[in-house]
């Protein structure tokens, strides 16, 4: 029996690792007394699966997780939406302030998330910065056919192409210090960080508070969540690139 | 008082470990701040990650913010990138729990548990926005306070502190809670008064008020001025009973030491290792009921989620509950699969067995600590461990499942000779034989440690190795390895740092006149000195040479049983002359027995104070020599009469309330 979650992780909390919050969620699961499936071996873990990792210091309204539960919790069959909602409550109640969950539902096992999700929309907030240069550097990152970078991966420098995972970005608004961001950033076959598109605009620039606003996975030409929060709407950029 | 968290926010993410400065741990209480409440900042100098864990800090976190008239937080050293960025934004240090500004508290309480940090309690008082030195601070300053073990000679940061606290702190923080609640109620606003008030209170030390008095390079004591005590006593808890703290251990949100759930199962050690300064400071022996150890792992299991609950002590294997704790914590359904660490292990037998039936997971390494190799020098320190013991311990690790052994030794102990030092390898050497036994390729990793001599230890008047001898000894072992690779197959040697040493050695035992040095290392930068990465000797070496002192004069010398040490206006309750024959005892190579278990020596530690062992068990338990290199194979051999609980008499010298 399998359990996929959704949660968010805000404020001061977002200063934590995904390492650490890995840690935390183990701790919670064992604080409600979920009985969970266990890895064999020298030193059984509970069977757990996070998403894509987000970077520390980042906000987000669609972190997800999946649980693997031991069988005394049952089948599918014994999982309502109430019990799928008060597990949330519980487990949003054993999580430090700022991880909170949204939604439980059971889940087939398929491809993990890190593989099933293939971009991921970003709030960035820009210090800084007013509206009509931040288009004007949007338009120009844009019309651009390529955006190479070196960067340098297991200890050597290698050349990429940034620009195939630039899937959509906008100048949605202005902030008390500065404008806000939308963007759409392929994940396969690695993540594009929010930091790495603004310092690929000329002039780079810093990201202020950044936010994942959804994971998508593809289906066909559509794009769904993998699993939707019945109470956070789901924005997103509206410029296609 | 307000937040800094906006402020602060914005710059976290420039810094490493950022979960470092959030606070937010499960645990954690959000004061309510108000003008009548005395608000305490409890500090540790050191990184969150080596401080978060300190049980200490935790207990009088929680006993102070169940007062009414108190609210405490807590902060630790700002890693140096983060140091940077305070200053560089005009930010002060704050507290973790609501980001207060550290200047803003009345009363800053420094943890002190090791020499090498302070330099950081420099740092972090600058950082506060204080001055460095007491003598310049004024009315609109926190008051500065130490505790912890190193609080037992606190002359050499004299110049830095208002008062030093020494020995158990829960009863006594609700005292000066009073005296500073009381001092602020008045209004007078003057500080030498709230001074001289904290200097009634008993543990309180005010610096400020004894002066140092030497004649040419020698100190000949520390005095008072006008009519402060001429001895400060430290501060006993008759009964950790009466004590179940913490009682909602912190739980950090990121990786830190010893992250676990740890109860602490007796407080005190009379083992008598005449190196240890924990065992002789902390007398006598204060047990934990059985029962209430039971509740705490049970309730903190639940509370925490942790997966792994450290017995805390001395000598873990040494409680009288040990064997019915462990049972109970290992059947009981509720605590899931939770596996139970027990550090400080005693070598033997019998306590690897309870090892064994607590780690069922995770069996990789073992650790011991012999201390020494010959059993003459084993004598000499009171480790009375007999061969027989640790080879059974071995034998029965690695037969057990275990196929890391860790041995710590120190060297550099009192009438080391060449033989000595070289017997380690050769425990080590018979320990991989015993191994091969059982295992295919076992190991087993030597640590060496510089020995450095402790105030309040029958080793104080003890002068300690030069750092070259420290080297030329870790070089023997070096050199005796790469002689015979083959006979030593298996054995891995590491050793700690001879400067590191030394300047411990220095703190420890120094006077005032090190206030100088410290600052001066301190003004060059030299923070985290505990920090493989940040020591640097030069620094002190620098210093040292500056204020024209010596190493020789305040590490290396022996000293005479006529001179004055710095401490010796302090009292840890041990009498001088009990220390002294124990110092003879241990040139003349003679042991001395736990005196849980037999009638007393008089040390001091319990007739002084009017308190006794609380031990549940009248007789030692089963399992090789116990330490005493005798059998005691089956336990209980030893007659004795003890009272299980202590016994508080109107009009005894009891100091606790």
């Amino acid at each position: 029996m399998r359990l996929r979650v959704r949660y968010v992780k805000k404020g001061k909390v977002r200063f934590t690792s995904h390492r650490d919050v890995a840690r935390i969620w183990e701790r919670a699961l064992r604080r409600v007394g979920l009985a969970m499936a266990y890895s064999r071996g020298f030193s059984p873990r509970p069977k757990l699966s996070f998403g894509l990792a987000l970077s520390t210091g980042h906000e987000s309204e669609a972190e997800f997780l999946e649980l693997e539960l031991a069988d005394e919790e049952g089948g599918p069959a014994d999982w309502s939406t109430e019990r799928g909602s008060d597990l949330a409550e519980r487990l949003t109640g054993a999580l430090p302030t700022g991880l909170d969950v949204v939604a439980v539902v059971p889940t087939e096992k398929g491809d993990s998330l890190q593989q099933a999700v293939t971009s991921c929309t970003w709030s960035i907030e820009v210090d800084g910065v007013g509206m009509e240069e931040m288009n004007a550097w949007v338009a120009d990152l844009l019309s651009r056919e390529e955006i190479v970078v070196e960067r340098e991966r297991k200890g050597k420098p290698v050349v990429e192409d940034l620009r195939p995972h630039v899937l959509a970005l906008d100048v949605t608004g202005t902030t008390e210090t500065g404008v806000r961001l939308l963007a759409d950033l392929g994940t396969q076959p690695r993540a594009l960080r929010p930091t790495e598109l603004l310092a690929a605009l000329y002039p780079p620039l810093k990201a202020g508070t950044v936010c994942r606003m959804n994971q998508w996975m593809s289906q066909g030409d559509e794009r769904e969540e993998p699993l939707t929060a019945p109470i956070v709407p789901a924005p997103s950029a509206t410029v296609p690139a | 008082m307000s937040s800094l968290w906006s402020e602060l926010e914005r710059v976290l993410g420039e810094v490493q470990k950022p979960a470092r400065y959030i606070g937010c741990e499960d645990g954690m209480t959000v004061p309510d701040h108000h003008p009548d409440a005395v608000a305490w900042l409890l500090l540790y100098p050191d990184t969150y990650e080596v401080g978060l864990p300190n049980q200490g800090l935790q207990i009088l976190y929680e006993i102070l913010n169940e007062r009414p008239d108190a609210v405490a937080e807590r902060s630790y050293a700002p890693w140096t990138d983060m140091a940077e960025v305070l200053r560089r934004e005009g930010l002060p240090l704050f507290s973790v729990d609501t980001h207060m500004p550290a200047g803003e508290f009345d009363i800053l309480a420094f943890n002190l548990a090791a020499e090498l940090v302070y330099t950081n309690v420099l740092e972090c008082l600058d950082l506060a926005g204080l001055p460095i030195r007491a003598a310049d601070r004024g009315p609109e300053h926190p008051l500065v306070l130490i505790g912890g073990h190193c609080s037992y000679n606190p002359e050499p940061v004299a110049d830095f502190v208002d008062a030093a606290v020494l020995g158990d702190g829960e009863e006594v923080v609700g005292e000066i809670t009073e005296v500073v609640a009381a001092w602020k109620a008045a209004g007078s606003g003057s500080r030498p008064e709230l001074l001289q008030a904290l200097s009634g209170v008993s543990g309180v030390y005010v610096p400020s008020l004894y002066r140092a008095d030497f004649d040419g390079g020698l100190l000949t004591g520390v005095v008072p001025i006008d009519d402060a005590p001429p001895v400060v006593e430290k501060r006993t808890v008759a009964d950790l009973a009466d004590w179940p703290y913490p009682k909602n251990q912190l739980v950090p949100l990121t990786e830190v030491i010893h992250d676990r759930l740890n109860v602490e199962v007796f407080r005190g050690c009379t083992r008598g290792c005449r190196f240890c300064q924990a065992g002789m400071i902390t007398r006598p022996v204060r047990e934990r009921p059985a029962e209430q150890v039971r509740t705490m792992i049970a309730e903190g299991i639940r509370r925490t989620g942790y997966d792994e609950v450290s017995l805390t002590s001395l000598s873990t294997a040494d409680f009288s509950g040990i064997q019915e704790v462990v049972a109970a914590t290992v059947a009981d359904d509720a605590c899931g699969q939770v596996s139970v660490s027990l550090p400080s292990l005693r070598v033997d037998a019998f306590t690897v067995g309870i090892a064994a039936e607590v780690q069922r997971a995770r069996r990789t390494g073992l650790t011991f600590a012999p201390e020494a190799g010959s059993w003459r020098m084993r004598q000499v320190i009171n480790k009375l461990i007999s061969e027989e013991d640790l080879y059974s311990a071995v034998e029965a690790a690695y037969s057990q499942g275990w196929r890391r052994v860790k041995l710590y030794f120190l060297t550099g102990l009192p009438t080391e000779t060449d033989e000595d030092t070289l017997a380690i390898l050769e425990m080590a050497r018979k320990c991989i034989e015993v191994g091969r036994r059982h295992q295919r390729s076992p190991s087993v990793t030597v640590s060496v440690g510089g020995f450095v001599p402790k105030p309040f230890t029958p080793f104080q008047w003890f002068g300690q190795n030069t750092e070259d001898e420290l080297r030329r000894k870790v070089g023997l072992l070096r050199e005796e390895l790469k002689r015979q690779p083959k006979a030593y197959r298996g054995v891995q040697l590491k050793w700690h740092d001879a400067r590191a040493s030394v300047v411990e050695g220095m703190m420890s035992r120094g006077d005032r006149r090190l206030g100088r040095v410290i600052e001066d290392v301190w003004r060059a930068g030299g923070v985290f000195q505990e920090w493989g990465e940040h020591f640097d000797i030069r620094l002190w070496e620098a210093a040292m040479d500056a204020h024209g002192m010596s190493f020789e004069d305040l590490v290396y010398r022996h000293r005479t049983a006529e001179e004055a040490l710095p401490w010796d206006h302090l009292s840890a309750g041990l009498h001088k002359d009990f220390l002294w024959q124990d110092w003879r005892d241990a040139l003349d190579e003679v042991g001395l027995e736990d005196c849980r278990w037999i009638p007393c020596y008089d040390c001091g530690a319990c007739t002084g104070f009017g308190i006794e062992h609380v031990v549940a068990s009248a007789v030692p338990p089963a399992g090789g020599s116990q330490g005493t290199g005798q059998d005691r194979s089956t336990g209980g051999e030893v007659p004795v009469a003890l009272t299980s609980r202590p016994v508080a008499e109107q009009g005894s010298e009891m100091v606790v309330a």
